[in-house]
């Protein structure tokens, strides 16, 4: 440990310090009190009417279905994957890997677009749906799709480099014990890797929960009917209903800080059992 | 550590299952719906993708949307550089609840913090009058969009930083001082060059994740065709005009431009890996 | 330079690390700090760096009271047990460091440094390296590359913290000879620590053995062999 005395004099230490404190506070803190503000603006009286109204209550649960058929849906193919890549040796293992992260470089909007390009109207599979009286876009099933892209590799890259750097040993050991393949993996893969998985769901929720441009692509905007949270935000702003838009943004930044509470209590009291072990 | 093909030597079971989920959900979800915007992009020939993906509006819309990633990145390396420091080599109060904060951006829906940005930087706002007093309007000018591009880029350099700057050995800092180095020249000739991969790293991660970004931005931009549309707008007025080949022509180009980013990003971690080999 | 270290006292928390230390030592003697981990002994060769500072005592570096002095203006080089290589520099760039930063009005010309540089890499045995990086070389050449780093400013002292023990058997041999060798060369004072009693005796002119952070013996090798002053010395000769 170099001794106090070699590294930065006191005053510039003190300096950097609230330089960082101050754009943080600036950056961060200010967007996240004026949600505050603007939501409250008029009142409790106010933010709980416009929670309450109708379209609004339609749009939470609407966000709701859609992450808890989404995230299930990825967490299980997450773990699939997990397995694959990190219990076995095969060729085709990095570019699978890649193909995996490849939604998060992709812009949302791009990623809603791509299934309006497959179901839209004009789309590949447009006429045969409009033929069978099949809604994609504009419907839940749209929505569903395009959250699925954006939230596609959560869990599986949190669960990979975690479930490769905990080896085989433990599952291997389990076979010659007499396990068969899905006890071994209910007993001994998913205890290890719980507080990984939990982490990954969690991420995994926010994004689905708070997904906007895919969705915005898919939505059709019909509110009451196809506007999650984010996109009836978008809505009552654009129709100057600012005290509501807030309101209903309220909602969602609490989500948010439950989730960073979350996750920054997961990787305080289980930092090794998240990540992979260097 | 068996490395093998599976069908000789690998115990464990579900090779088949887990990865025949995984290529079939990855088929479906994501490869499939990408190829989609490649085909029509080209499904009206040659000159019609030139035409859109070329155009003077579409140009311009390039310009903004990676000409303010590019500036917001370069801000972000210089402030999340003083974060990552700080964070990692001081301790003071509540540095833990700032380390918490500073993956907001993460969590909170782009939609929200859109809308939040444009309450803080508008000229109403606390921000927005006194910049704007100050001779620098944000809100509805290009600026606006380096602003929300900021926000949203804030944790990637800070967290591909961190783990780096934490592995810098006190050694090599010593060794620096007993050969006779200040405490700045050790900074610049010592530090920053060992952590310069971890930097350019960060720094191609918050550019391709502004390039894409859509929600936080078109609340602070003025949308204006020519003047602050950014890229990912234009495809969804695109879309809304039903030009489906346009729209794709244009996600095309930005598709091929986070493919490059990601082949960049891999060819820096082979660079970090050497750098850190001592 | 001659060494003088006056009753050097040093904690860290609750824990003493040295305590009480005095010794001193002869202009180009050879001395080995030995003893078991958590003994003091890198704590005393880092106060002698001025990587750390003593509560209580002085050290004096020839008539010069350094106690309170940075590294930088010591006149050392030191050695590190991991080498503390620069691994985005050449092997040149990492001996010239030293020369590099120096004032503008002190430092030498570009010329001069290059001929620094080649000289310092015959002296450590390692002709034609300079173009190399740290990761192209192997745990031998490399601690050799740390040696002429810390040789170019032509210091007064050289101090090395267990400079073998990251290497194998038949490389720590090797080092050893080339470290005598250099120090006979040079004629620095010199100071290493170790806990391998049999690499202190071969190397040293004398030998401090320290245990719990007090000195329990200060000889020549054959005098702690001959006549160990307390039971733990003999005990750790075992």
């Amino acid at each position: 440990m170099t001794a106090a005395g070699l590294r930065e004099p006191p005053a510039t230490k003190a300096l950097l310090i609230a330089a960082a404190v101050l754009y943080v506070a600036v950056m961060l803190l200010l967007p996240l009190g004026a949600v505050l503000t603007e939501a409250l603006r008029k009142g409790w009286q106010a933010w709980l009417a416009a929670v309450w109204q109708p379209d609004a209550r339609a749009s939470i649960r609407l966000t709701l279905i859609v992450a808890a058929i989404s995230v299930p849906l990825n967490t299980v193919c997450g773990l699939a994957a997990a397995w694959a890549i990190a219990k076995f040796d095969f060729r085709g293992k990095t570019a699978l890997i890649a193909l995996i992260e490849l939604p998060f470089s992709v812009s949302p909007v791009v990623s809603g677009l791509v299934f309006v390009l497959l179901f839209g109207a004009q789309g590949w599979f447009g006429p045969w749906l409009q033929a069978h009286d099949i809604h994609i876009i504009f419907a839940l099933p749209g929505l569903v799709l395009a959250t699925l892209f954006v939230t596609f590799p959560f869990v599986a890259r949190q669960l990979i480099p975690l479930m490769t750097s905990q080896g085989r040993a433990d599952e291997e050991a389990a076979l010659t014990l007499g396990a068969s393949g899905w006890q071994t993996f209910w007993r001994v893969t998913l205890p290890n890797i719980r507080f990984g998985l939990l982490y990954g769901v969690l991420l995994c929720n926010a994004r689905a929960m708070g997904e906007f441009g895919a969705v915005s692509v898919v939505s059709g905007h019909i509110r009451g009917e196809t506007n999650t949270m984010p996109l009836q935000v978008e809505a009552l702003y654009n129709d100057y209903d600012f005290v509501a838009a807030f309101a209903v943004a309220s909602l969602l930044t609490l989500l948010a800080l439950v989730t960073l509470t979350l996750k920054s209590a997961l990787e305080w009291k289980h930092r090794d059992q998240i990540a992979a072990r260097h | 550590m068996p490395g093998r093909a599976r069908t000789r030597s690998s115990p464990l079971p579900g090779f088949g299952l887990s990865l025949g989920i995984t290529i079939l959900w990855l088929s479906l979800i994501v490869l499939i719906p990408l190829t989609a915007v490649f085909v029509k992009s080209i499904s009206e020939g040659w000159q019609t993708f030139w035409a859109a993906a070329g155009s003077p509006r579409a140009l311009a819309a390039y310009r903004l949307s990676f000409g303010a990633a590019a500036i917001a990145a370069a801000v972000n390396c210089i402030f999340g550089l003083l974060v990552a420091w700080v964070l990692v080599r001081y301790r003071f109060a509540g540095r833990r609840f700032l380390s918490a904060l500073i993956d907001l951006p993460f969590a909170l829906p782009t939609a929200v913090a859109g809308i939040a940005l444009t309450a803080v930087y508008a000229d109403t706002g606390p921000l927005g009058a006194f910049l704007a007093s100050a001779g620098v309007p944000i809100a509805y000018k290009p600026a606006g969009v380096v602003v929300a591009l900021t926000f949203i880029g804030l944790p990637f350099v800070v967290r591909t930083v961190e783990p780096v700057l934490s592995e810098v050995s006190s050694e090599v800092e010593e060794a620096a001082l007993t050969l006779g180095a200040t405490r700045l020249q050790t900074f610049f000739r010592v530090i920053l060059p060992t952590i310069a991969p971890a930097l350019a790293t960060g720094f191609a991660l918050a550019f391709a994740r502004g390039a894409g970004e859509y929600g936080s931005v078109i609340f602070i931009a003025g949308n204006m065709p020519f003047k602050s549309e950014i890229a990912p707008l234009l495809i969804v007025t695109q879309l809304e005009e039903y030009n489906y080949a346009g729209a794709a022509a244009i996600a095309c180009v930005m598709l091929v431009i986070s493919f490059a980013i990601l082949l960049l990003l891999n060819l820096l971690q082979h660079w970090q890996r050497r750098r850190l080999a001592q | 330079m001659s060494i003088k270290v006056e009753h050097v006292s040093k904690s860290f928390s609750a824990y003493p690390a040295l305590g009480d230390v005095s010794l001193t030592i002869a202009d180009g003697e050879f001395v080995a700090l030995l003893g078991p981990s958590g003994s003091g002994k890198t704590t005393l060769l880092r106060i002698l760096a001025g990587l750390e500072v003593p509560e209580s005592g002085k050290v004096w570096f020839g008539k010069r009271d350094v106690t309170r002095d940075k590294p930088a203006s010591r006149g050392i080089g030191f050695v590190f047990q991991h080498y503390a290589l620069f691994g985005h520099m050449t092997v040149a760039q990492n001996i010239a460091f030293g020369l590099r930063v120096m004032k503008r009005s002190d430092r030498p010309s570009r010329q001069a440094i290059g001929e620094r540089i080649d000289e310092l890499l015959e002296l450590v045995q390692l002709p034609g390296l300079g173009g190399r990086y740290p990761s192209q070389l192997s745990g031998g050449q490399r601690q050799r590359v740390a040696l002429a780093r810390a040789l170019a400013r032509n210091p007064r002292i050289l101090l090395l913290d267990e400079p073998f023990g990251a290497l194998d058997a038949k490389v720590r041999r090797e080092l050893r000879d080339a470290l005598r060798k250099i120090h006979d060369d040079l004629r620095l004072t010199s100071i290493f620590v170790t806990h391998d009693h049999e690499e202190a005796f071969t190397l040293a002119d004398r030998v401090a053995l320290l245990n719990h952070g007090r000195i329990e013996q200060f000889a020549q090798p054959a005098e702690i062999l001959h006549q160990p002053a307390s039971p733990f010395v003999s005990a750790f000769l075992e």
